[in-house]
């Protein structure tokens, strides 16, 4: 959006502020104590998440083999080789490749010896240090450096665990766990990333932190997620610390129930270097945490200090930036909630945009808490310790803290989908077996009829010829194995298929 | 290697002849069977039976079964990883639903001079699409955009290349009135088929409590035939199943290339499905002479969609060339390299687009853009294609009278060619 148009919506958000601020003038200061008080109950209520109060399966132990990773050797064929359970130790030493993890229950493990750490250095050539798309990964303790792309990029893998990492100029995210429900990112390291140094897009049940990242262009980012909690982390020096947004275009639509509490986010005065066309590229250096059409977000006991442009910016769609050009995303920040939080020295040298909006209000201060947008029903507490913009129609929080809620992490991890056994073999033969064969005619492969003739009490041998099939029939073609199901699927089938009456 | 002997020109002059003699015989053969012939009428019985891969359920209803419902996904909306459910889709039609769709499909009695039918542009080798940058339609003028593949359309929620439609029915009845498509009107269709004897007793049977044939009949037919277009056992789907050793090396290289954050192609083409269901603006350039296309702007009318057009899948990409909406990527080469050219750079002058942010200069190598391609071509799956009908109930050629003609050249072809090996 051009200046000239944020500043035509900064005034006309701004006459209708006159009025209230009148208001508002001169009244005594609300003082309310934190440690004390209602807590949050909103939130994420686990016992209507229907999925896991279903039939919750607890996830196997890490109990497989230890394979040992020495400097010279690939981690990759490491990963080829390990089964669900295993773990992967990778003993110090420098790794140029990429990593991809498309099983379940995989962790891979850094060895730290005396400082030394298990370097992944895509030298400025490939792409992404790590993909995985695996449920219940973990990847610890190493260090990622100059990759094209991503430094631990996840794609719908649920239960992760990335933590102790050290990741330095891996281009456009650090961490990037992606489609995923229930992970934690905690105590990595992360600087010099051109879009944000923690993104987490598209997820559920989310923990980001004791992060220390830097130098970034974003620091944090929740993106179209729900149920993420960003605390304890030192968020310093990057264009924007935290970032609580929806991006308009992507096929989940939502950011609400986040808490961004207890993180020190200070000195986010870093010049934006983020790729042409990158959302991000539009945050003005200097902004602390930005919430940007997410809603419920809670922002709590964190220390923002010396950001530049402002503390907290809150904005939609349509307020900053592009706009939208979804129609499904709803573009407003809504039900924001700001309870305490020290904040000093922010917006010394801000925009004009932000000035502009100060004006409204007729204040000339350093701006703590700016509201551009036109999102409803957001709440505040001591608001008078803060220079502010765009706040006065906020209520006052009905609660003070967010001392009841730990975690939004799942009790339990989310269960691998269990499909009775007999219900496999139906899937799978209709899924896969009656590409080729019906029941009584000939389609590519014989009919079914004339296999249950074939093996009428032989579901074995069956199951036997599907994985490793030879050729039978001069008229027909030879079958392609089946052996990527799974033994106890192919037995599911060869069943299903000698019941099939029709 | 071309080897013109002697028996090879015998065999094309005797090709020419034939195929003459038969486009004079075809060319007879655009007249309606409306003839209430008991004899031919006995000779179509819709199906009792679900499509492959559907069960059939006790109400006599068909619904799908694949290996991704083994899977979970975050907001059940089955994009992402390997490992992904699908999101949710059509099924619940009846086998005659079905059936009857799969006749009207390729019927050209459902245009406007029963000269070509859904099939003409979606044809079932060619990927359920042409050969072409931009179908032809009725009229013989290329229309305005390319026609999509019908691949796994009952797990799609907008159709049209700019979304216009939310449903297969609503998407129906487009190319069906369309003047430049199918020219037919609804008056004039249902005159059509009230006409012919055979759909008078088919659609009784599909459609039991509707006293006569309607467009929403019709169109829902189309819609049952359409949504058993699945194509979910490609040789990337077993890999996504667990078994590794589908895919070999180049091609698992191409699949790292493919999701990676550089190239991020599998951030609009999400597995499973490498759709995500959404419209993006991505720049592409229209042909020469053509005005620019301003595509989903018009559907939301909104600016912030000029240009835009719908993600399609790349499910048996290899076999819908040319690509793009409109058609202007010869091959799957070109089209991964117009992504690596970088932001924006085919925009035409004095246009202004929001270019979907996924879009940038990605920068890869030559031989990773290859190692993409070859990827592409482990989505091929077409193990439920189905069948064609052998002859219609209107009397007209399978698909169009063009089709049949082609067919039947290829048939004397073989003949002929098969001789010339004896």
């Amino acid at each position: 959006m051009s200046k000239g148009k944020i500043l035509g919506v900064v005034l006309i958000a701004g006459a209708f502020a006159v009025g209230n601020y009148w208001g508002g003038l001169n009244s005594a200061a609300v003082i309310t104590s934190s440690s004390g008080g209602a807590s949050f109950s909103g939130g994420y209520d686990a016992s209507k998440d229907a999925e896991l109060n279903s039939d919750p399966v607890v996830i196997e132990e890490m109990k497989g083999e230890v394979i040992v990773v020495n400097d010279g050797e690939s981690i990759m064929a490491a990963v080829k080789a390990a089964n669900p359970g295993d773990t992967i130790q990778v003993m110090p030493g420098t790794y140029h490749e990429t990593v991809y993890v498309d099983k379940e229950n995989i962790s891979i493990v850094g060895v730290i010896k005396e400082g030394a750490r298990a370097t992944l250095d895509g030298k400025g050539i490939l792409n992404d240090a790590v993909l995985y798309s695996g449920n219940n990964f973990l990847i610890d303790n190493m260090k990622i450096i100059g990759y094209k792309g991503n430094g631990i990029m996840g794609q719908a893998g649920n239960n992760f665990i990335i933590r102790n990492n050290l990741i330095v100029d891996t281009g456009v995210y650090g961490i990037f766990p992606q489609l995923g429900k229930n992970g934690i990112v905690h105590h990595n390291i992360i600087s010099g990333i051109e879009d944000a140094a923690i993104y987490v897009g598209m997820s559920d049940n989310i923990q980001v932190s004791y992060n220390d990242v830097f130098e970034s262009v974003a620091g944090i980012e929740i993106e179209n997620s729900r149920h993420a909690i960003v605390e304890n982390n030192y968020v310093h020096n990057n264009t924007g610390g935290i970032l609580a947004f929806v991006t308009p275009g992507l096929p989940i639509k939502t950011t609400y129930d986040v808490i961004i509490r207890n993180n020190f986010v200070v000195d986010n005065n870093h010049k934006n270097f983020a790729i042409p066309g990158s959302t991000v590229g539009m945050i003005p250096a200097g902004s602390g945490i930005v919430i940007w059409a997410g809603d419920e977000v809670i922002v709590e006991g964190n220390i923002i200090t010396n950001n530049k442009t402002a503390g907290i910016l809150i904005a939609g769609h349509n307020d900053f930036g592009k706009g939208s050009n979804d129609p499904e995303s709803e573009p407003n920040s809504d039900r924001t909630m700001i309870l305490d939080n020290f904040m000093m020295n922010n917006g010394h040298d801000t925009i004009d945009e932000v000035k502009a909006l100060l004006l409204t209000e007729f204040k000339t201060g350093n701006a703590d808490i700016i509201n551009a947008g036109s999102g409803v029903d957001s709440c505040i507490i001591n608001r008078h310790r803060y220079v502010t913009a765009g706040i006065n129609s906020w209520k006052e929080c009905d609660f003070t803290n967010t001392k009841d809620i730990k975690t939004y992490l799942l009790d339990t991890p989310v269960p691998a989908r269990v499909i009775d056994k007999s219900e496999r073999g139906k899937i799978a033969y209709l899924g896969v077996c009656t590409g080729c064969h019906t029941y009584t005619d000939r389609m590519i492969g014989p009919p079914i009829n004339i296999i249950q003739a074939l093996y009428m009490d032989n579901p074995e041998g069956i199951a036997e010829y599907i994985a490793n099939p030879t050729k039978k029939r001069d008229d027909y073609p030879e079958m392609p194995p089946q052996d990527y199901l799974d033994e106890e699927t192919r037995l599911a089938v060869a069943k299903y298929m000698l019941s099939r009456k029709n | 290697m071309i080897n013109f002997n002697s028996n090879s020109i015998v065999a094309l002059l005797l090709s020419v002849i034939f195929s003459f003699l038969f486009s004079v015989n075809a060319a007879a053969n655009t007249k309606l069977n409306t003839e209430p012939n008991s004899k031919y009428r006995a000779e179509f019985t819709l199906k009792k039976t679900c499509p492959p891969s559907f069960e059939l359920m006790e109400d006599g209803t068909c619904e799908l079964r694949n290996m991704y419902q083994f899977y979970n996904s975050v907001q059940g909306r089955g994009l992402g990883g390997t490992q992904t459910s699908l999101p949710k889709h059509r099924d619940g039609f009846t086998p005659a639903q079905i059936d009857l769709g799969r006749y009207l499909f390729f019927d050209p009695a459902l245009s406007k001079d029963n000269s070509i039918s859904c099939a003409s542009c979606h044809q079932p080798e060619k990927g359920f699409s042409d050969d072409l940058d931009r179908s032809i339609g009725i009229t013989g003028e290329k229309v305005g955009r390319s026609a999509p593949t019908l691949w796994n359309v009952a797990f799609l929620d907008k159709f049209f290349w700019d979304g216009r439609a939310d449903t297969l029915e609503e998407q129906a009845v487009g190319p069906l009135f369309d003047a430049k498509e199918m020219g037919n009107s609804p008056e004039h269709l249902l005159k059509t088929l009230n006409a012919i004897p055979v759909y008078l007793d088919m659609f009784k049977v599909a459609f039991p409590n509707s006293d006569k044939i309607s467009i929403a009949d019709i169109s829902a037919s189309l819609a049952a035939f359409q949504s058993t277009l699945i194509s979910l056992n490609s040789r990337y789907d077993q890999y996504a199943h667990g078994h590794h050793d589908a895919l070999n090396e180049n091609e698992i290289k191409g699949l790292n290339i493919f999701r990676s954050f550089v190239a991020r192609c599998a951030e609009c083409h999400q597995p499973p499905l490498f759709t995500n269901n959404q419209i993006a603006v991505i720049g592409t350039p229209d042909p020469e002479g053509m005005p620019f296309d301003i595509g989903a702007e018009k559907t939301f009318n909104n600016k912030k969609n000029r240009g835009g057009f719908k993600v399609p899948t790349l499910r048996n990409i290899a076999k819908t060339a040319p690509y793009m909406h409109s058609g202007g990527m010869k091959d799957l080469r070109e089209a991964t390299e117009f992504y690596n050219k970088g932001r924006g750079h085919a925009i035409p002058e004095g246009e202004d687009l929001l270019i979907h942010w996924h879009i940038w200069e990605p920068d890869l190598q030559d031989k990773e853009l290859d190692l993409i391609v070859e990827f592409l071509q482990t989505l091929t799956d077409e193990s439920l294609t189905p069948k064609l009908p052998t002859k219609l109930p209107s009397g007209l050629p399978v698909i169009d009278r063009k089709y049949a003609q082609q067919k039947q050249k290829q048939q004397n072809n073989i003949t002929v060619s098969g001789d010339e090996d004896e």
